[in-house]
């Protein structure tokens, strides 16, 4: 509790973004599979409207990191504090049902389904029609498919990508299924969106098309938005805080600038003198 | 030139989540169920009725639901003859032993029987996929196979080990002639049909894609795979054994336990992949392709043999029957994988655009 109160005061970054409390905090995390130390007592905290950079070198425990924040994975050490509150052992879709989305590295969407049914399974929590409902396509169940279509629809129009809507993923360019793999995250209202890599293996215009919807989210919305990105001048441009991770270390915390200055991650990254 | 959505424009959603987007499939859709319910009982005669429309729609209703399970929700099943068994049996049990039970209630109480068994045997499909889950569900098979020939109780201890069904009766209707039994199990695949088409457009239905094409995206934006799975079990294994029941009741009457051998299990399986995964139409066009088929080339190759001047022995057909129809399966598994619904949408993609290449 005294980790919350101390990091309580209200900021605004230098970005002039709102900075709220903290709503997410990972104390002392470490995980194990088998011998191999994927992260070891890791602690940082995510506040609340922030973009919140992750970055390090391959096989750092970035994408691990979120893995543990959405529930994929299980911490053998640690406590993970959610809105203050100490969270329980759970699984992935429990932490949706919080209100934490993310997007995935290798993009992993819904291959043999439309780009709006996709979007569509993102809005799957907030729809209560039970199953007969469905079969028989009675009004509750079609004034409701309605309701969320509008909704996809928004994002649809957010992202760009209303030519596509009733085109299959497989069948989209790369850049393209990214923008959709974003969409269904937004679909479910995240208060946490985390992004694991979201630009990866992008040309310019797409990564700059990219860095605007995630601006644009965290402006229009306020989504907290935590980030893995190996694209430096990405990461140091949008991110109001970064954290450094190395060998499933954390060797630095705090603003671009600051993490830029770090002497452990200037080594990390560039290698040390011998 | 005809078949084209040139000025149908959509000005609602609902109008643009309606099954037939398109004004000409919904035509030919109503025509096609105009022509089986009004003029096939004046074009067919018995043998049709008997040897190929009742067996076309029972086994397209059984495919549909296999269809779900595999082609919609991704987990193989090999228990589908089981599962039909448990219906049939299920419903006989309701009507012999409750008095005064109504047709189509005890049928779809068969439905909900093998529903429940099918939850069961879906669990372990919450822990091992493909051919490991193949094999579980293998397991519902050889003990449906046994308990309906062993345990008395199932057949009302009937001393032939075959079981039958006195008079069909819905609401003072006698279902006695094959025209009837046709256009009873019509309205069956009909609502079944428009039910399936339902769900896999709604929420379920995208639960089930999503765990089939990626569970762990599909569990991490919130879709419990425990639910979605066991619903997709519940929901095939209802229809397999509505179908089951319709099989056993309509088509054959009286039956015993080979009638829902591990065979028919197969036949549904091969049924959904030459038709179609994770398509409505496909289940009918497996069904059909490999109801027909066999008895096409039967009464055809002696006709292609008489033309040529060749006298075929009934042996020689039989055989012959078996080469081609094995050879077509090879032959369309190979053209499209994707089975003969993928076909179909190809050749409405080309109509679309016809006489214009592109």
């Amino acid at each position: 509790m005294d980790m919350t109160d101390m990091n309580s005061a209200a900021t605004t970054t230098p970005s002039g973004r709102r900075q709220g409390e903290v709503i997410l905090d990972l104390q002392n995390i470490s995980l194990r599979f088998g011998g191999v130390k994927a992260l070891t007592d890791i602690s940082f905290n995510i506040r609340e409207h922030e973009v919140r950079a992750i970055i390090g070198p391959n096989g750092a425990g970035k994408s691990s990191m979120l893995n543990v924040i959405n529930g994929v994975y299980h911490p053998q050490e640690g406590r993970i504090m959610f809105r203050g509150q100490q969270r329980q052992k759970m699984e992935p879709h429990m932490a949706a049902q919080q209100g934490i989305a993310r997007t995935f590295q290798n993009i992993a969407l819904f291959k043999g389904m439309s780009v709006l049914d996709n979007i569509m399974t993102g809005r799957n929590l907030k729809m209560k029609c039970n199953l007969f409902q469905q079969a028989l396509w009675l009004g509750p169940a079609l004034r409701e498919e309605i309701v969320h279509r509008e909704k996809v629809e928004e994002i649809v129009d957010f992202l760009e990508i209303q030519h596509i809507r009733k085109t299959p993923v497989g069948a989209l360019p790369y850049g393209l299924q990214k923008r959709v793999d974003l969409g269904r995250a937004l679909a479910m209202e995240p208060q946490i969106l985390l992004l694991d890599e979201p630009m990866a293996g992008m040309n310019v215009e797409e990564k700059q098309d990219m860095c605007r919807f995630i601006l644009d989210i965290s402006d229009q919305f306020g989504t907290t938005i935590v980030l893995i990105e190996h694209d430096m001048g990405v990461v140091m441009d949008i991110s109001d805080r970064v954290v450094v991770l190395d060998y499933g270390k954390k060797i630095g915390d705090g603003t671009p600038d600051e993490v830029r200055n770090n002497q452990d991650v200037i080594n990390a990254y560039l290698g040390s003198g011998h | 030139m005809f078949y084209r959505e040139n000025g149908q424009f959509k000005t609602s959603y609902a109008a643009d989540q309606q099954i037939f987007t398109i004004a000409q499939d919904k035509w030919f859709v109503w025509g096609l169920i105009a022509f089986a319910a009004l003029a096939v009982p004046m074009l067919a005669d018995e043998y049709m009725f008997r040897a190929i429309l009742i067996p076309f729609l029972v086994l397209s209703l059984a495919a549909l639901g296999v269809n779900l399970l595999v082609g919609y929700c991704g987990q193989i099943t090999l228990g589908a003859g089981a599962f039909m068994a448990i219906g049939a049996y299920a419903a006989y049990n309701f009507m012999v032993r409750i008095d005064g039970m109504p047709l189509v209630l005890a049928m779809l109480l068969g439905g909900v029987s093998a529903a429940a068994f099918g939850i069961l045997f879906g669990i372990p499909s919450l822990r091992v996929r493909g051919l490991y889950l193949a094999v579980a569900t293998l397991a519902a098979q050889f003990l449906c196979d046994w308990a309906f020939l062993r345990i008395g109780w199932f057949t009302n201890h009937s001393s032939s080990g075959s079981v039958s069904v006195a008079k069909l009766e819905m609401l003072g209707w006698v279902i006695d002639s094959p025209t009837e039994k046709y256009l009873f199990c019509l309205a069956f695949v009909i609502a079944f049909a428009f039910i399936a088409k339902n769900l896999t457009r709604a929420a379920i239905g995208r639960q089930w894609m999503a765990i089939r094409d990626m569970d762990v995206a599909a569990e991490v934006i919130g879709i419990r795979p425990m639910f979605a799975k066991l619903s997709a079990f519940a929901v095939s294994s209802f229809f397999v054994g509505v179908a089951g029941a319709l099989w056993g009741f309509v088509h054959l009457g009286s039956w015993e336990p080979a009638a829902f051998s591990v065979d028919r299990s197969f036949q549904l399986l091969f049924m959904v992949i030459i038709g179609g995964m994770g398509s409505i139409m496909g289940s009918f066009f497996g069904a059909a392709f490999i109801v027909i088929l066999p008895i096409f080339l039967n009464q055809f190759l002696p006709l292609l043999g008489s033309l040529v001047g060749v006298t075929v022995s009934t042996a020689g057909i039989s055989h012959a029957e078996l080469i081609i129809f094995g050879s077509l399966i090879i032959f369309f598994l190979i053209v499209e994988p994707h089975g003969l619904a993928r076909l179909w949408s190809i050749a409405k993609q080309k109509l679309r655009l016809w006489p214009f290449p592109h």
